[in-house]
């Protein structure tokens, strides 16, 4: 035992725990640790909930999911079924399947397990989608955080692929079909698609690998990596501290909020209650994959109206409006009609997860931002996203154009041409009208700033005229709306040097300014009021 | 691409320029006022309401024990196969529900007393604290760099290039033993996605009677569902083997068989497809006996089986292949040999 003198002098009187955080801190030097730590500043606001929600949703799975191993056999052999679902009894049908109706029939609690697993990982990844948004519409990827911005997606992009891997594990007539989606779509790939997947499948389809190479994938390899990723997630969220929303006495160089300890603890604490506490009762109430009325996976079966989860929905909908292009030439097949989805499927990811990047080229700054964007004083981002959305919107409608069908009694032809046509427009449509709003509500703070809020009090002038009384806004609402950056569009700059030598302007330089002038051109956005501006309309002739 | 041609003038001014929360002041209306004065809760200043919000967090968390507490009753009491009714979720398994209510309330009601301890008992005071920029000050930066570059030196590796082309040479090469591991995933292609159980002889099979299919079993405007002889449910290759040897049979009228060679491998107008979507390989499940349209559920493809099975509607890329087909000495429908092209899905090699 090594004591230094000073814990021998109060040997024994110090507390329990004091005297455990001692040995701790000996070891692990916990103290400096918890010395930047424990009274850590983190801002509130409801949308920095999100990342809370998917972090507590996947904690969920984890623990559900060690669950649901202790009884789940990833065993494609075919057994024939004695449980106690009578309807499916002496049909014969894979141990995997099997098992799923042992964990939802028999084992008491089981099936609350399996269905807020399933609850849990479609939160997970609407959690993720809309953590994703609120990062993307205020800006917070600007430098610092672009690199915890692509730890982001890349957990979103993990976390597709976990859920479908999970999904597919019970081997019911529903998973199996969308497992053979997936190696129809494999085949499909030029040259290489067979040996894809002869490997993947080890042999032919569906043959009796798939289950457990699936299980070992969903079960170990991709939750670590994904556990890897949001270990530095946060711990990147606490190095650079937590972004804000302009206002008064937030600055760039400042975090303003409540304490880690004890606030934020029990608040974020509490929330992992709240969110573990809803999808239980939700799992309680809404019954979620019911593989038994689905019933066993057999490749010559089929039910109709077949769904993959929602996030699975966008490639469902490349996939099925695609025309069926096929190209023989050479005695080889180019199935483009499958292969053309398969790779806009990660560009439509890819989109998205590169933007960060293409802007800071577009403004060439290089400044750390900590102060987050209302998304009006961004309109050309905000127009993006809203655009990209837009697509994904309209890939999920012809992922379900059979339920659009049926249900709004439209033909399927229909539908599927309004994707078609509408994958093209409809993100330019959006683009447009969004950029627009953005440029609508600015001009609106602008005419808050300068006029004054509308008070609702209306006045007769002595001249009969009636007037709306307008309220000047207090400096700390004055600050806020004027507290954004506007950049200036870059120029090329003289192409003619001192001495009349012509420069070369490089193709990279002229797009740049081109893209420049479409973000931050006059069309792009409403000028700021200036303070000359405001000084002269309060100080003149009152205001109205 | 670099910025640094970037002039900065047009990089906007700095969002503090007015100066870190610096006071209002009549020349900068919109400047930073500072943080405004901290507002205090009822809590904050009547004990009567802050022993009411304790109150109400201590009852929550009562609840939570109560509610653990019935779900260990539940778990005991509740036979695993009873339903009830509820309004308006209809029937559901009582087990579950109970479980699972009382799980989620014994979360919730910990969760929800946590959250009103800390928003109405715990100070409410915002705090300020400084950032600091993420990048290293100059002089760390040079003495890592410092540091590297004494490292690099030591080490030799730019002198001597013999020890680093090799070095770089053998890590390049041992991660090809993990590939080669890789290999035995599966076996590989080759012809087998071009055969499938049947060949000539092999009986038609009834799919639901598990009988060998007459012609005259076969009515007009049903869809009947076939797999060859020999292959049964226990077979252990059953799954891989019906995933291409599904078969479709249907019953037209000769004369509306609009296609030559269809014509010709049906019997009596009796024509058996690939029941194998083309398209990613649903089984086909539907059929129109008017139009004598068959469609795919999952996509929506759709063949016209009186004209080879071509493909009228959905993403499909080609016909479904046809089995040839006759009839035995004892009259019973038998395939002709195997399909001519490969089934199901198309790949690069199907040509
Ligand atoms: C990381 C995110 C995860 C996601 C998105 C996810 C998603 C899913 C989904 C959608 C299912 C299908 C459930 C059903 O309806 O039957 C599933 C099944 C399963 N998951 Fe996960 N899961 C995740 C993590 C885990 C982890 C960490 C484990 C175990 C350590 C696990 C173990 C299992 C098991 C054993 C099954 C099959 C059991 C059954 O279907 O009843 N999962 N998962
Ligand atoms: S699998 Fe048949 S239409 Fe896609």
């Amino acid at each position: 035992m090594s004591t230094n003198t000073s814990t021998e002098a109060r040997r024994g009187k110090a507390p329990a725990g004091e005297r455990v955080a001692d040995w701790a801190d000996g070891r692990l030097g916990i103290y400096s640790l918890a010395k930047t730590n424990m009274r850590k500043i983190f801002p509130d606001h409801w949308s920095f909930m999100l990342g809370e929600v998917c972090m507590y949703s996947f904690i969920i799975l984890i623990l559900t999911g060690v669950y649901l191993t202790l009884f789940f056999h990833p065993s494609m052999n075919e057994v024939e079924y004695h449980g106690s679902y009578i309807p499916l009894q002496g049909q014969m049908m894979s141990e995997a399947f099997n098992s799923t109706l042992h964990i939802s029939f028999d084992v008491r609690g089981g099936l609350l397990i399996r269905q807020i697993h399933h609850w849990a990982a479609l939160i997970f990844l609407a959690g993720m989608f809309v953590h994703m948004m609120r990062v993307f519409f205020t800006g917070a990827f600007r430098k610092p955080r672009e690199v915890n911005w692509l730890f982001g997606f890349l957990l979103l992009v993990l976390g597709m692929f976990t859920g479908f891997t999970g999904y597919s594990l019970p081997d019911d007539l529903l998973s199996g079909t969308g497992v053979r989606f997936m190696e129809g779509a494999i085949l499909s790939v030029p040259i290489v698609g067979t040996y894809l997947s002869m490997f993947l499948f080890g042999g032919e389809f569906p043959g009796g690998d798939f289950v457990a190479r699936f299980y070992s994938v969903h079960i170990l390899l991709l939750p670590g990596i994904m556990l890897g990723l949001m270990v530095g997630h946060l711990i990147l969220v606490f190095y650079h501290k937590h972004t804000q929303f302009a206002g008064p006495g937030k600055t760039n160089n400042n975090v303003v909020g409540m304490p880690l300890l004890p606030v934020y603890m029990a608040k974020a604490g509490g929330f992992f209650f709240l969110v573990f506490g809803v999808i239980t009762a939700i799992a309680a109430i809404a019954s979620i994959n019911p593989i038994w009325s689905m019933g066993p996976y057999r490749p010559d079966q089929v039910s109709t109206g077949a769904q993959p989860d929602w996030y699975m929905g966008f490639s469902e909908g490349l996939i099925r409006t695609m025309p069926g292009w096929e190209i023989n030439l050479w005695g080889h097949t180019l199935v483009l009609g499958v292969f053309i989805p398969l790779v806009i499927f990660p560009l439509v990811l890819v989109a998205i997860a590169v933007y960060p990047f293409i802007e800071s080229w577009v403004t060439g700054d290089k400044r750390e931002h900590h102060i987050l964007d209302r998304p009006r004083n961004a309109p050309t981002r905000t127009a993006f996203g809203a655009a990209w959305i837009s697509w994904y919107f309209v890939l999920m409608i012809g992922g379900g154009n059979d339920l659009w069908a049926t249900h709004f009694h439209l033909s399927i032809n229909a539908i599927t041409w309004f994707v078609r046509v509408g994958f093209f427009v409809v993100p330019v449509l959006v683009f447009i009208a969004t950029k627009r709003i953005c440029l609508g509500l600015q001009r609106r703070d602008r005419d808050k700033v300068l006029h004054g809020r509308e008070s609702g009090i209306i006045k007769r002038l002595p001249h009969g005229e009636f007037i709306e009384v307008h309220e000047p806004l207090s400096q700390d609402a004055l600050h806020t709306l004027t507290a954004h950056e506007q950049y200036k569009p870059v120029e090329i700059g003289p192409t003619v040097d001192e001495n009349g030598v012509e420069r070369k302007v490089k193709g990279t330089e002229k797009l740049r300014a081109k893209l420049s002038e479409a973000y931050y051109g006059e069309e792009s956005q409403i000028p700021k009021p200036t303070v000359e501006e405001y000084k002269e309309i309060t100080s003149g002739h009152g205001h109205h | 691409m670099s910025s640094q041609d970037i002039p900065e003038e047009n990089l906007p001014a700095e969002q503090d320029a007015h100066g870190a929360v610096s006071v209002a002041d009549d020349k900068d209306p919109f400047a930073d006022p500072g943080l405004p004065p901290h507002e205090h809760r009822i809590q904050d200043i009547d004990e009567r309401a802050a022993k009411r919000s304790e109150r109400t967090v201590a009852m929550l968390f009562t609840v939570s024990m109560l509610a653990t507490v019935g779900f260990i009753a539940s778990y005991v009491g509740i036979p695993h196969d009873k339903a009830i009714y509820v309004f308006p979720i209809g029937h559901i398994n009582a087990l579950n529900f109970a479980l699972g209510l009382t799980l989620g309330l014994a979360l919730f009601s910990i969760g929800a007393g946590a959250v009103h301890w800390a928003r109405t008992l715990m100070s409410d005071e915002e705090i300020a604290d400084e950032r600091h920029p993420i990048e290293a000050p100059p002089e760390v930066k040079a003495k890592v760099m410092a540091d590297f570059k004494q490292g690099a030196k030591e080490s030799a590796l730019g002198r001597r290039k013999l020890i680093r082309n090799t070095m770089f040479g053998a890590l390049a090469l041992f991660p090809l033993s993990g590939v080669m591991l890789l290999r035995d995933l599966g076996p590989l292609p080759g012809t087998k996605l071009r055969h499938t159980l049947w060949s000539k002889g092999k009986l038609l099979v009834n799919m639901n009677t598990n009988e060998p299919l007459r012609p005259a079993d076969v009515a007009v405007g049903s869809l009947t569902f076939a797999k060859p002889e020999g292959l049964e449910e226990h077979d252990e290759n059953f799954q891989t083997e019906i995933a291409k040897a599904a078969l479709m049979i249907v019953r037209l009228q000769p004369a509306n068989i609009k296609d030559k060679r269809e014509l010709e491998w049906s019997h009596e107008g009796i024509v058996a497809y690939s029941k194998i979507c083309t398209h990613v390989g649903c089984p086909i499940s539907l059929y129109e006996q008017q139009t004598h349209h068959v469609l795919c559920p999952c996509h929506q493809s759709t063949f016209d089986l009186s004209d080879g099975a071509r493909v009228i509607f959905g993403p499909a890329g080609h016909a479904l292949p046809q089995l040839r087909i006759g009839v035995n000495d004892e009259g019973y429908l038998e395939a002709l040999g195997d399909f001519e092209e490969p089934v199901g899905p198309a790949f690069w090699e199907r040509g």
